[in-house]
């Protein structure tokens, strides 16, 4: 299918907006109608067709208005971009992953030509059409990692793997949840998890490191994680907090439908060849919480799983306050009937909304 | 109080030491402040003999007990910053082996390091050894500046004038706790400065 690219803002008027095409094959993120934290991996070899989970880089809707925030972003603080000098070679391997998976699994808007060393890279929903030489820094506007994430949705962080550990020495970081890549790089992955409350404790980290350390060339992983941002605000990054926190006071009886966005992360991870350095996209969907009504399904879960959710973990994933106006909210559209396993929105055959 | 148990805390949060003679031909010691007494502490005259020993006061006053402990060099140097060049000089001619023994308040430990691995010392040659002050240096991640010997939460950012809460959480190449603003979700709400420990 060809996709039609959303004109559109994640700042000021928040123009934002899901088709129905995104909300049905909205990632989310909860298989079961109660959350603990696990290291839920899985091998990311495809999906349902049209899911997110499809192709090995998606491309959606909002690409095109992403890629213009992610620039005024850039523009305003470049240090959300940095690379340790050793992570360049890493940087052309990124550069080869992405631009090889997006001219096979999308055709139809990028292409890549390669002669030897001579590559010729044409983007077409940005309108880029550019020839360079692979490996030499000059014949690119910018260094090769970032060069390629300016054209790919998501997160990028860059683990380097030495001594049996990953180090987050690289990465392009404008979506984030909260955490900052100037103050986090060159950390190591216990390190730049510290903050996070309860998992180190339940040995999450230690097995997800153990099974990140043995990914191999040619196959990903992929997981799902989640939060909640008011406003769909692409940039909560720590750096803007005092100008973004207090937005989180915004949310009314009124509003919350349209204002609190469920944000789901889903986290690849790739080997990469030349540099065996680890690439970990996070690409970050939202959904507002009156879209993501529209499925029934989700509707009666969202309510189960924000109810009994511990408070350490609303607590850090930043929604404590606005909990109980969350709760009024979502109890409308829980019928109390039990929901189908899995992730999927299943409209077909899940019932509609007794109540 | 020269010797302070810190909490526990999370896994970014720098550990320190205690310092031990290790062998080697060559030493390093650099004592800020209170850190002179983690040197006095294990200072032999064969130790001496293969040590320079680079001690900043900060109002401290160990620089004749130091000197008394004849090592092969001594500098008293009056602060962190006026030390950098001669600290680099020294790590740059830095032998194979060189044991560094760092003592003193968190901030100059942390700073010292980074220099010391900057030039390739492993890390497993970085003995520390806190003593004194447990006031912390601070990056405001908003702004980007660095406050020194920040000893209440919150503090204000000397550079954007923000109230920041003093977080754990600790980059090693900043050597730097990191600090967020606290009133960020109610402005003006800025709770009663107290220790960071209190």
């Amino acid at each position: 299918m060809t996709i039609q690219f959303n004109d559109e803002t994640f700042r000021d008027k928040y123009t934002f907006r899901n088709s129905e095409w995104a909300i049905k094959r909205f990632p989310f993120p909860f298989h079961e109608d109660s959350y603990m934290y696990a290291v839920n991996m899985e091998q990311h070899r495809g999906g349902p067709e049209g899911s997110v989970y499809e192709k090995r880089f998606d491309v959606d809707e909002h690409y095109v208005s992403e890629m213009k925030d992610r620039a005024i972003v850039l523009d305003q603080d470049p240090l959300r971009c940095q690379s340790l000098p050793h992570m360049t070679l890493a940087g052309w391997d990124i550069l080869e992953l992405i631009m090889v998976c997006k001219s096979e699994d999308y055709p139809d808007l990028f292409e890549l030509h390669r002669n030897g060393n001579q590559w010729r890279w044409i983007n077409r929903p940005m309108g880029i059409d550019h020839s360079f030489t692979f490996m030499d820094e000059t014949t690119l506007p910018y260094g090769p990692m970032e060069y390629i994430t300016r054209q790919a949705q998501g997160d990028y962080a860059v683990l380097d793997q030495r001594d049996d550990m990953l180090w987050m020495d690289a990465g392009m970081v404008t979506t984030q949840a909260d955490w900052s890549l100037d103050f986090d790089i060159g950390m190591n992955f216990f390190e730049w998890h510290a903050p996070v409350p309860l998992a180190h404790e339940m040995g999450i980290f230690q097995r997800a490191l153990k099974f990140l350390l043995n990914i191999q060339q040619g196959a990903p992983a992929r997981r799902l994680n989640w939060t909640m941002t008011v406003n769909p605000l692409l940039d909560t990054s720590p750096e803007n907090y005092h100008k973004w926190g207090i937005q989180k006071t915004t949310l009314t009886p009124e509003n919350i439908g349209q204002k609190q966005h469920l944000r789901v992360e889903l986290q690849t991870f790739f080997r990469l060849p030349r540099s065996n350095a680890m690439l970990f996209p996070i690409r970050c969907y939202l959904c507002s919480f009156e879209d993501l009504m529209t499925v029934p399904k989700w509707g009666r879960r969202l309510h189960r799983v924000i109810r009994d959710l511990p408070d350490e973990l609303a607590t850090y994933k930043g929604f404590i306050d606005n909990r109980p106006m969350m709760l009024d909210y979502l109890t409308q559209f829980d019928d109390g009937l039990p929901t189908s396993p899995g992730i999927w929105p299943d409209l077909e055959t899940e019932p509609p909304l007794s109540k | 109080m020269s010797k302070f148990e810190f909490p526990k805390s999370i896994i970014s949060r720098p550990v320190w030491g205690t310092l031990e003679v290790r062998s080697g031909e060559h030493h390093l010691m650099i004592a800020e402040a209170e850190g002179a007494k983690a040197t006095l502490d294990i200072a032999t005259p064969e130790l001496m003999a293969h040590t320079h020993i680079i001690y900043i006061p900060r109002n401290t006053d160990f620089a004749d007990r130091l000197r008394a402990l004849n090592s092969a060099q001594f500098y008293e140097g009056p602060s962190y910053s006026a030390s950098l060049q001669r600290i680099r000089r020294v790590l740059s001619d830095a032998h194979m082996g060189l044991q560094v023994y760092l003592s003193g308040t968190e901030g100059v430990m942390g700073q010292a390091m980074n220099e010391a691995t900057a030039v390739g010392i492993p890390h497993t040659a970085i003995q520390t050894e806190h003593r004194g002050s447990v006031a912390r240096r601070m990056q405001c991640v908003h702004c980007k500046g660095i406050t020194e010997d920040v000893e209440v939460d919150p503090y204000v950012c000397a550079h954007c004038g923000l109230n920041l809460f003093v977080r754990d959480h600790y980059s090693r190449r900043l050597a730097a706790y990191q600090g967020v603003r606290v009133d960020a979700e109610d402005h003006g709400n800025v709770p009663e400065q107290k220790a960071i420990y209190e």
